[in-house]
């Protein structure tokens, strides 16, 4: 029923699944506040499969009430988190995890913004070694490439001051 | 002065021109991908199953109350027999939408058809199945839901093909249509009898 | 008859934007000045023209003519009037219609205050304007026309998300529309630019304000985005790294690093093709989200309504603008002359530096807001959710905001770290501080505390900064008075939009951090205390809206015995569309917000009470007010202030005379 549900919304227009104060209904919370609190943290890393990219957590679908009930039961029978998790692995695959696993299909993902940040930090030092007027160079900064301060000034004056424009400029 | 002057030599220019031509092609393969994601057969929401060649799960499901038909547990599905697991349930529309080709596929007798009521009142599903035929041969209830997690279920109708030695071998995800039945479900019973 | 007419203007926006896209261009080319010249009235008499196509189909929704099918799909007639209006861009095709309307705004902005750009310069700018509305107007009529007419019209419309029929969301499309469309003015002024084949100090300014609306605006739509989730989802959660809010928020990265790096090119002339890249790329970004949000290219919680011919015209769109702006900047960039020369320490060396770690955090969320799809393609299905944006979001923006308290004290060309780092002495002291008396009160953890340490680091920079340019308290009051007046309007923005962001942070950590939450069934009469604050439930019941029921909840909030307010929280059923909302109950502080949020009743007289404590929370919007505050601020700068700057030539004797 739920794809039908999701088709009748969608065709409808916007299509909010996010089920408005579902999420953990106080017949589910266990007494005992510890593994409540790892119930809680593992739900918010399994995504609701029936919804799109919410944790069973804070989704209001019925599979992700049966879901956040057996994680808790998963715990009280006494399961390490890592063991719920690899739990609904195993019915549901990697898809359920909203951090992904590190393994190879997903090295891109998770060494992708080191590398990025490896990419443009060696672009940064190129573009600054070149930009560098260097420690020898000391002169330089006072005449910088093609506009020197002076230069610079006049532009500047230029710019804020109107009235120092030379005329037939169209404006 | 320009930097292409400063670095001088053709291979700098060249390694330059490079450099400003990288962004296109990210995108070009951006948009590659984007044309590929557009393919209209592509649903995102579609989840392969992990249970794909593993054996069925552990379960005993108990009967449908009220009805004449057996219940269904892990031993029916490894006696040898090529069997078809619906998951149904009166209050769902698109199993409306499959059950005439179930039915069907009942008539053929090619393959055992068992269903796992799911999350349903037992007097709704046997009014569902007077009004619109009962194509299984056993019927276990999942009440709870709690099968269908096993089976990684996350809706119904989702339907799984078992080979004799009691793995799932198929799933199929949503209502079925003729063209899943008669391109992929058929043709794998077929193998699977050998 | 009107929706016609609607439809009819829009065509003929069209054609009006067809030929504002092509014969100033060639005028430019051709140095032909009434050529040039028609970019002006055209850009007028198009916006004129999408107006009137949008006033017609507001008409529609506001008369609730049932005729029109986009009308029926999307409004109701006992809908309230200000969700008529709204209603018109709650759906794709009408959406579309407000989008090209924007950008016909922003079009006409530039031809009305663009009196003193170049003539050349500002026809060409007009005419990539067009060209980019050419693409949106023949999308919107070819394949989301939306002044179809139904034959018989029904009775009554089915009524537009009641999710939707919020105040905060009637607005956040607009702003975030005019966000998005906003940067189309850095990026046709980029392409310009590559087309003239200069860049100078000039057009780094010329660019700055435009950009600066644009990111005024986005802000402002982001987060009223969020603050609508905030209340209207009933958990308290106000970010939740869904492709739909990444997608507005990659622009906004890459927008603020267009922002910092402009003022490069208009300062010191440097990193003028990287600005360049960035304006094409934002833009991008933002037509890429466009692109996403309507194709089901990724799942969302929030979509429109899918339609893959539609994503396909999009995608054609997106490589003809993308595709062809990027292999203009490929033949044209190189040719651009780079300019000053500086030290690795200095002003410029850490705009650079924010350039890079804002480009990285733009590159991260787009890898994961991407990365199921490119799974699939190798067969893996994945989901990318929250944990992983937290954990690699949190490392690249630490030291951005660390950076960002140090930056501004460098001096232009070189600077000196040692001798800024001795100015920042009491921002150390308050960042200790702060962390310190957080682990003290909270207990922990640790990391959070340290980020708020860090906020509080760079808000204390933000101030030291502008107190130190003002010598607050080390010159007599009249003299700091003179100097913060004659302070440039845009230093005081950049204040306040750094003080801004840490205000912001602060919220973000603490609200995730420290939030206390109680999830019960409560009876009226029952009594909880949740942080210190004492909850009775006195009663529940039942009200009719416009067009929905209600159940609306009291209660009473005490602390120590005393009245501290009274929540009425609210679940309500819309009938038409059977869809619930809820609308939590907040009493905020300033501080802390109390949130209330009632569920469903358990049938033996109690209902679920959802209970939150949020530490913090308001920061987070109080932080964008003055991020967007500080942008206006900014933008009232005299020199700024869009068009204003003249790039003359000037004669060699006057330029003597003044140098």
């Amino acid at each position: 029923m739920t794809h039908t549900l999701a088709a009748v919304l969608l065709a409808l227009g916007l299509a909010w699944s996010a089920m408005p104060a579902g999420a953990v209904e106080p017949d589910e919370i266990l007494d005992d506040p510890v593994l409540e609190s790892r119930a809680r943290d593992i739900s918010a890393g399994l995504r609701c499969l029936v919804c799109q990219n919410e944790s069973i957590d804070a989704s209001g679908a019925d599979l992700a009430r049966d879901l956040r009930i057996l994680v808790r039961e998963r715990l009280v029978a006494g399961d390490s988190d890592d063991q719920v998790r690899a739990y609904m692995v195993a019915r549901y695959g990697d898809f359920v995890l909203l951090k992904p696993p590190v393994k190879p299909e997903t090295y891109l993902l998770w060494f992708g913004p080191a590398l990025f940040l490896l990419l443009g930090g060696f672009g940064v030092v190129v573009y600054l070694r070149r930009r560098s007027p260097g420690p020898a160079m000391g002169t330089e900064l006072a005449r910088p490439g093609p506009l020197a301060p002076e230069e610079q000034a006049r532009l500047k004056r230029i710019l804020e001051d109107p009235g120092a424009a030379a005329p037939g400029n169209g404006a | 002065m320009s930097e292409a002057v400063k670095d001088g030599g053709k291979a700098g220019l060249m390694r330059r021109r490079l450099i400003y031509l990288s962004p296109v092609l990210v995108f070009a393969v951006l948009a590659g991908y984007f044309l590929w994601g557009l393919n209209p057969d592509r649903n995102p929401r579609i989840l392969p199953s992990a249970m794909i060649d593993k054996p069925a799960p552990e379960f005993d499901a108990g009967p449908l109350a009220g009805m004449d038909l057996p219940g269904l547990a892990t031993a029916d599905l490894a006696g040898g027999q090529v069997s078809l697991v619906n998951f149904f349930a009166s209050w769902c529309i698109p199993c409306r939408a499959e059950h005439p080709l179930l039915m069907a596929l009942a008539e053929r007798g090619e393959v055992a058809i068992y269903g796992f009521n799911y999350k349903n009142k037992p007097a709704e599903a046997r009014a569902w199945l007077a009004q619109l035929g009962n194509p299984y041969s056993r019927i276990g209830t999942d009440q709870s839901g709690r099968i269908g997690i096993d089976w990684g279920v996350s809706g119904v109708p989702e339907t799984f093909v078992i080979d004799g030695a009691g793995r799932i071998r198929y799933r199929h995800w949503g209502p079925l249509d003729r063209g899943a039945l008669e391109d992929k479900i058929l043709p794998l019973i077929k193998e699977l009898h050998g | 008859m009107i929706p016609e007419l609607g439809h009819f203007a829009l065509i003929l926006a069209l054609c009006v934007a067809l030929a504002q896209g092509t014969v100033p261009l060639i005028g430019a080319a051709r140095g032909d000045q009434r050529a040039m010249a028609f970019a002006r009235p055209a850009a007028l008499l198009q916006l004129a023209l999408v107006l009137a196509a949008f006033l017609a189909l507001m008409h529609a929704y506001v008369t609730s003519d049932f005729t029109v099918a986009n009308v029926v799909a999307n409004s109701h007639s006992s809908k309230p009037l200000l969700y008529k209006i709204s209603g018109v861009w709650g759906n794709h095709e009408g959406s579309m219609v407000l989008w090209v309307l924007i950008l016909a705004v922003f079009g006409s902005a530039v031809a009305l205050f663009g009196g003193n750009l170049p003539p050349s310069l500002r026809a060409r700018v007009l005419a990539i304007q067009a060209l980019i509305a050419v693409g949106f107007l023949a999308f919107t009529l070819f394949t989301s026309n939306p002044f179809e007419r139904v034959f018989p019209a029904p009775i009554n419309g089915r009524d537009l998300n009641p999710l939707l029929q919020d105040p905060g969301l009637a607005f956040h499309p607009p702003m975030l529309y005019m966000g998005y469309v906003g940067f189309s003015v850095a990026f046709s002024f980029a392409i310009a630019a590559l087309i003239e084949g200069r860049v100078d100090a000039a057009w780094g300014r010329w660019v700055r304000p435009w950009t600066l609306v644009a990111w005024c605006c986005l802000t402002a739509g982001i987060a009223l985005g969020s603050w609508w989730a905030y209340y209207e989802l009933g958990w308290g959660g106000w970010w939740f790294w869904d492709p739909v809010e990444n997608v507005s928020f990659m622009p906004w990265l890459l927008g603020t690093a267009l922002l910092h790096s402009s003022i490069v090119v208009e300062k010191r002339e440097a990193l003028k093709t990287w600005t360049i890249l960035l304006a094409i790329l934002t833009f991008a970004l933002s037509l890429i989200g466009t692109f996403i949000v309507r194709s089901g290219l990724l799942t969302s919680v929030h979509a429109f309504a899918t339609d893959p011919e539609r994503g396909l015209f999009i995608l054609l769109l997106l490589c003809i603008t993308i595709g062809g702006s990027l292999i203009l900047f490929a033949v044209r960039a190189p040719a651009l002359k780079s300019g000053g020369l500086f030290a690795p320490v200095s002003r410029e060396g850490a705009l650079v530096l924010n350039n890079l770690l804002l480009s990285v955090a733009c590159a991260t969320v787009f890898l994961g807001t991407m990365y199921p799809l490119f799974a699939e393609t190798f067969g893996y299905k994945a989901t990318v959710g929250a944990p992983f944006f937290n954990l690699t979001f949190a490392p690249i923006m630490t030291p951005l905001v660390a950076f960002m308290a140090i930056g501004p004290f460098l001096s232009w060309k070189r600077g000196d770290l040692a001798g800024v780092l001795g100015r920042l002495k009491l921002a150390i002291l308050a960042a200790i501080l702060a962390a310190a008396i957080t682990l003290y009160l909270q207990g922990g953890p640790v990391i959070p505390a340290l980020a708020l340490g860090l906020a509080a680091w760079l808000f204390a920079g933000a101030v030291l900064e502008w107190t130190g340019r003002i010598k607050l308290f080390r010159a007599p009051p009249g003299e700091s008075w003179r100097r913060a007046v004659n302070l440039p309007r845009s230093a005081h923005g950049m204040t306040l939009a750094h003080a801004g962001m840490a205000v912001a942070i602060a919220g973000m950590v603490a609200s995730s951090t420290w939030k206390v939450e109680e999830i019960l069934i409560m009876r009226p009469g029952d009594t909880v205390s949740v942080a210190g604050y004492d909850y009775r439930l006195e009663g529940v019941e039942r009200h009719r809206g416009p067009n929905y029921f209600s159940d609306t909840a009291t209660l009473t909030v005490t602390r120590d015995g005393q009245a501290v307010a009274v929540q009425r929280p609210e679940k309500r059923m819309y009938p038409v569309q059977q869809m619930p909302t809820t609308e939590a109950a907040i009493h905020t502080t300033g501080l802390y917000d109390l949130y209330t949020a009632i569920g469903d009743p358990d049938g033996q007289g109690g209902h679920t009470v959802r209970i939150f404590f949020e530490p913090l929370v308001p920061w987070i919007w109080a932080g964008a007010l003055l991020m967007m505050l500080g942008g206006a601020v900014s933008l009232s700068d005299r020199r700024l202030r869009v068009g204003a700057p003249r790039r003359k030539r000037v004669p060699a004797g006057a330029a003597a005379a003044s140098a």
